[in-house]
């Protein structure tokens, strides 16, 4: 019913190449996400897909039809902006049928569908309130709203939870996750937080630099990292990465061990690879303690341990890395897999 | 937000627009330049020759070009030294913290809004009149003569009612300047040691440097053709005293009918604010985001 | 004002400010109180303050012997609708270069601005040689069409800083709700630059009602609008103070009220953004 196929995309800005060459393909009812560091380029994917931006090259496929050249409109989508972009002279009621309205829905169905999507997100009370009465959270419901009520075949996210506060932003994932789920319709969502990835996404999409690093479920993707980019990137904090004679030894130019695979013992030597150290800086969280530790050859590496082992600054410590969780890179920096 | 379909809607709807102003600019500007280099006057229709740049020359020779130039001159310069000095103070001074503010500006801004005509004949009749005038009784009353202003000095008279005028403009401006001039870049100053004197020349003036410029190139532009003031007020006279090149290129026109001349000066016109407009473009141009 | 102020300091620069306003403010003042006098008293020596016989007559006598309802409509009618009509061309041209710029827009905008330096005394003889043979000499029409150029930089340049600070996530958002261009400016930009397109309008209609170049040349009675009607007092001398008075009271006290709610839009509206 919606899925969306981006076949050789490209797109520039003037002389700067942007998107180089976009391949991607998402399933009918699936939640992507697209995550990568700022002015890589999600943005910029996302509005191609919407037809807000012309692309340069390739073609996108929706539900198996060539939209290139179809408006924004027409494309079955619907969109979620990271600024709301409610419109302001228009009540919640407004806001929300606007989209109907254009389409020329008689007014009582308009009524319904309306009433309907606000019941869905706990909007009733506020359908004659404009949009500078509302919350944040609320307003984020408006738009919600305004993109589930035309049943579209796919949603468009950019960031909408950025502006929200760390506590509401976890309520409304989880919202968005649902309803999703409910809707059972196509999303993709664009996003810097790696949180929100992990946990909305059944596919993450790593973006750099306009190329896709990789495309994979978040276990792939946090489990069997394509490259050095992915494996940085997805993880927090992030993966260990050694060089040197160490990564030599194990047949890779470089070896990355994430912070929770590293196990602390306070004695020196032991059985199996492992490089002692002096905690330089040493984070409680209470349920975690992070710690950074000057491991001469290998550098500063950052373990992470579960609850609180006592340790502190200045304490010496081993880290040993736990054998089947050493990612191993070659020298283009893809990962070496047996 | 472009697609093809955007921008060529853009075009679409910007085109009207520009066309209209294209021909406004260009037809006229084109007959202009042709009309200079004819020998037309309307009193002897059908008599139109060519005759190259006779006009210019003829009309940059007139000893009433340079007369008009000449108190064109005088008459921006003063106005503009008038309304940016006294603007200034103004502005400062309504920037202080005093009470009724709001009352204050309106009646600071009030003659920007007094249509050309009604100020010239004001000024002329009810207080620069040299028996029955305002100024004429205050002098009297402090045992002076009263200067018959529009036959004495009937330039600075014109000067008087046009910066009038614009002293609002120059006012609003540079207070509108002052009122986004950080309070905390003063405080700091203030901080440092400087004194009242020291802080207006290091840090207020600098900041109103660029809103002076804007100031002065518009007020350039609109007192370069001030025209109904001379108009109602004296007519030019007496003599040339009051011509300036706006009057002079007008009575050229509809009063002798004399096209060829009058378009050869209208061009010297156009070329003289052109000069000033180009500073003014690029000045706008520099923080105009796209 | 945050900054410690003296009471000295606020009462002396209080006071300075009130005399600096009520002088440049008197010309208009007294010509309101000459406007109430008898023409022997507002030609007298030494010349009466308020202590006068108050009268309206002279209000009267404009309305009923010279054509005065008549000019006032022509200014009207010229104002209003050379910025209608300018609102007209203004409204999409401002809006495709605020919403949908290309490299070209920049360049538009500064020579649209540059066309507004252009001295009308230049272009003064074609103009005038122009309407004269298409019988516009004289018409409310023809000033409309001139007043009406004159002012269009102006309208689109107020209008495009005004669309500028629409975000342009509202008007996409439109775009994605499935609005047509028409739709997306009558029920989104429209309403959401109402305000903007309302100083648009009052600035301009101010500077159209003032204007004093075209239409002292281009009409004479049948199109004058106040201001030639004003300057017709020019000629008598002395005999008709009062009743100048009033009329030019007449002629500038609603343009004196627009003008005061419009003063922070002027600056917008003069500097072309130069000055914030
Ligand atoms: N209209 C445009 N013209 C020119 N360059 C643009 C335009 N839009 C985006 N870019 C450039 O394209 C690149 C990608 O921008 P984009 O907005 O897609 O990044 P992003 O990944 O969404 O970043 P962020 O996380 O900060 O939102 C950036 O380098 C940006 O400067
Ligand atoms: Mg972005």
């Amino acid at each position: 019913m919606g899925s969306i196929t981006l076949d050789g995309v490209r797109k520039t800005f003037g002389s700067v190449n942007v998107i180089p060459n976009v391949n991607l393909e998402i399933d009918d009812g699936s939640f992507v996400v697209f995550v990568g560091p700022s002015g890589c380029g999600k943005s910029t994917l996302l509005r191609l897909i919407a037809g807000l931006e012309d692309i340069s090259d390739g073609r996108i496929l929706i539900d198996g039809r060539d939209v290139t050249n179809v408006p924004p409109a027409k494309r079955g989508l619907s969109m979620v902006f990271q600024s709301y972009a409610l419109y302001p002279h228009m009540s919640v009621r407004g806001n929300i049928g606007f989209g109907l309205k254009m389409a020329g829905l008689p007014k009582a169905e308009i009524d319904r569908k309306v009433e309907g999507a606000a019941s869905i997100l706990n909007l009733t009370p506020y359908l004659d309130r404009k949009p500078r009465e509302l919350s944040g959270g609320q307003r984020q419901r408006v738009a919600i709203g305004r993109a589930i009520v035309r049943e579209p075949e796919g949603f468009l996210f950019d960031e909408p939870l950025s502006n929200l506060d760390a506590a509401l932003r976890v309520n409304m994932r989880l919202e968005i996750a649902k309803l999703q789920k409910d809707l059972a319709t196509t999303a993709v969502y664009v996003t810097h937080d790696q949180v929100e990835a992990m946990t909305m996404a059944d596919k993450i999409v790593v973006l750099n630099a306009g190329n896709v690093e990789q495309y994979g479920t978040p276990l792939e993707l946090y489990e069997r990292p394509a490259n050095l980019f992915v494996a940085g990137f997805i993880g927090s904090p992030r993966m260990n990465f050694i060089g040197g004679r160490i990564a030599s030894a194990h047949g890779a130019a470089t070896i990355g061990i994430r912070p929770e695979h590293l196990r602390v013992a306070r004695e020196e030597g032991g059985q199996g690879e492992g490089w002692s150290g002096v905690i330089s800086v040493a984070e409680h969280l209470g349920s975690d303690t992070f710690l950074y530790v000057d491991a001469g050859e290998a550098g500063t590496l950052t373990a992470r341990v579960i609850g609180e082992l006592g340790l502190n600054e200045g304490g010496r410590v081993t880290l040993k890395p736990d054998p089947a969780h050493i990612h191993r890179f070659d020298q283009t920096g893809k990962a070496i897999r047996p | 937000m472009s697609t093809r379909q955007t921008r060529v809607l853009g075009r679409v709807l910007t085109a009207p627009s520009v066309g209209l102003l294209f021909v406004w600019m260009i037809v006229p500007l084109a007959m202009t330049i042709y009309f200079s280099t004819l020998r037309y006057n309307l009193l002897n229709p059908g008599t139109e020759d060519f005759i190259g740049l006779e006009n210019y020359v003829y009309f940059l020779t007139d000893p009433a070009f340079l007369a008009s130039l000449r108190n064109t001159l005088v008459l921006v310069g003063s106005v503009l030294l008038i309304t940016v000095v006294l603007g200034t103070g103004v502005a400062l001074l309504i920037d202080q913290p005093i009470f009724g503010r709001n009352i204050v500006r309106l009646l600071v801004i009030a003659p920007f809004f007094v249509m050309p005509t009604v100020s010239a004949l004001v000024w002329k009749n009810l207080l620069m009149h040299p028996v029955s005038g305002l100024f004429a009784w205050i002098a009297t009353s402090l045992g002076l003569r009263p200067i018959d202003w529009f036959a004495e000095m009937p330039l600075f008279s014109i000067i008087l009612i046009v910066s009038w005028q614009w002293l609002p403009f120059a006012s609003l401006i540079l207070l509108t300047a002052l009122q986004s001039l950080d309070e905390e870049q003063k405080e700091a100053a203030e901080m440092d040691g400087a004194k009242a004197f020291s802080t207006f020349f290091y840090i207020t003036l600098p900041h109103l440097a660029r809103p002076i410029t804007v100031v002065i190139l518009i007020e350039t532009i609109f007192l370069l053709t001030v025209f109904a003031e001379i108009f109602v007020t004296t007519g030019g006279g007496p003599g040339l005293q009051t011509t300036n090149i706006a009057f002079l290129i007008y009575s050229q026109a509809l009063i002798q009918y004399d096209v060829g001349g009058a378009s050869a000066g209208g061009l010297v016109a156009v070329v003289l604010a052109n000069i000033v407009a180009m500073f003014l473009v690029r000045m706008v141009g520099k923080n105009l985001e796209t | 004002m945050a900054r410690r102020t003296t009471t000295t300091h606020a009462v002396v620069s209080t006071g300075a400010a009130w005399l600096v306003g009520l002088i440049i403010f008197f010309p208009i003042l007294w010509m309101i109180l000459a406007s109430f006098k008898t023409e022997l008293e507002a030609f007298a020596t030494p010349p009466s303050f308020l202590f006068f016989e108050w009268t309206t007559e002279n209000y009267g006598i404009v309305q009923e012997r010279s054509d005065y309802m008549h000019h006032a409509m022509n200014s009207l009618t010229i104002a209003g609708g050379s910025v209608l009509i300018a609102m007209l061309f203004a409204i999409p041209a401002a809006y495709a270069m605020a919403f949908a710029p290309t490299e070209r827009t920049r360049g538009t905008l500064l020579w649209m601005l540059s066309t507004k330096m252009m001295p009308p005394v230049g272009v003064l003889v074609p103009i005038y040689l122009v309407f004269r043979d298409l019988g516009l000499l004289d018409t409310r029409t023809g000033l409309i069409i001139v007043l009406c150029l004159g002012n269009l930089p102006i309208v689109i340049w107020m209008l495009f800083t005004y669309f500028k600070e629409i975000p342009k996530d509202i008007l996409e958002a439109a775009r994605m709700d499935g609005a047509t261009i028409l739709k997306e400016l009558a029920f989104v930009l429209t309403p959401m630059a109402v305000p903007g397109i309302a100083s648009t309008l009052l600035l301009n209609f101010i500077l159209a009602w003032n204007e004093a170049f075209w239409t002292l040349n281009l009409s004479t009675s049948n199109a004058a609008p106040l201001t030639v009607f004003i300057a017709s007092y020019s000629s008598p001398e002395g005999l008709f103070w009062a009743k100048l008075s009033a009329a030019s009271t007449l002629a500038i006290a609603p343009i004196l009220i627009l003008g005061w709610f419009s003063q922070k839009q002027l600056v917008r509206g003069l500097t072309f953004g130069a000055v914030k």
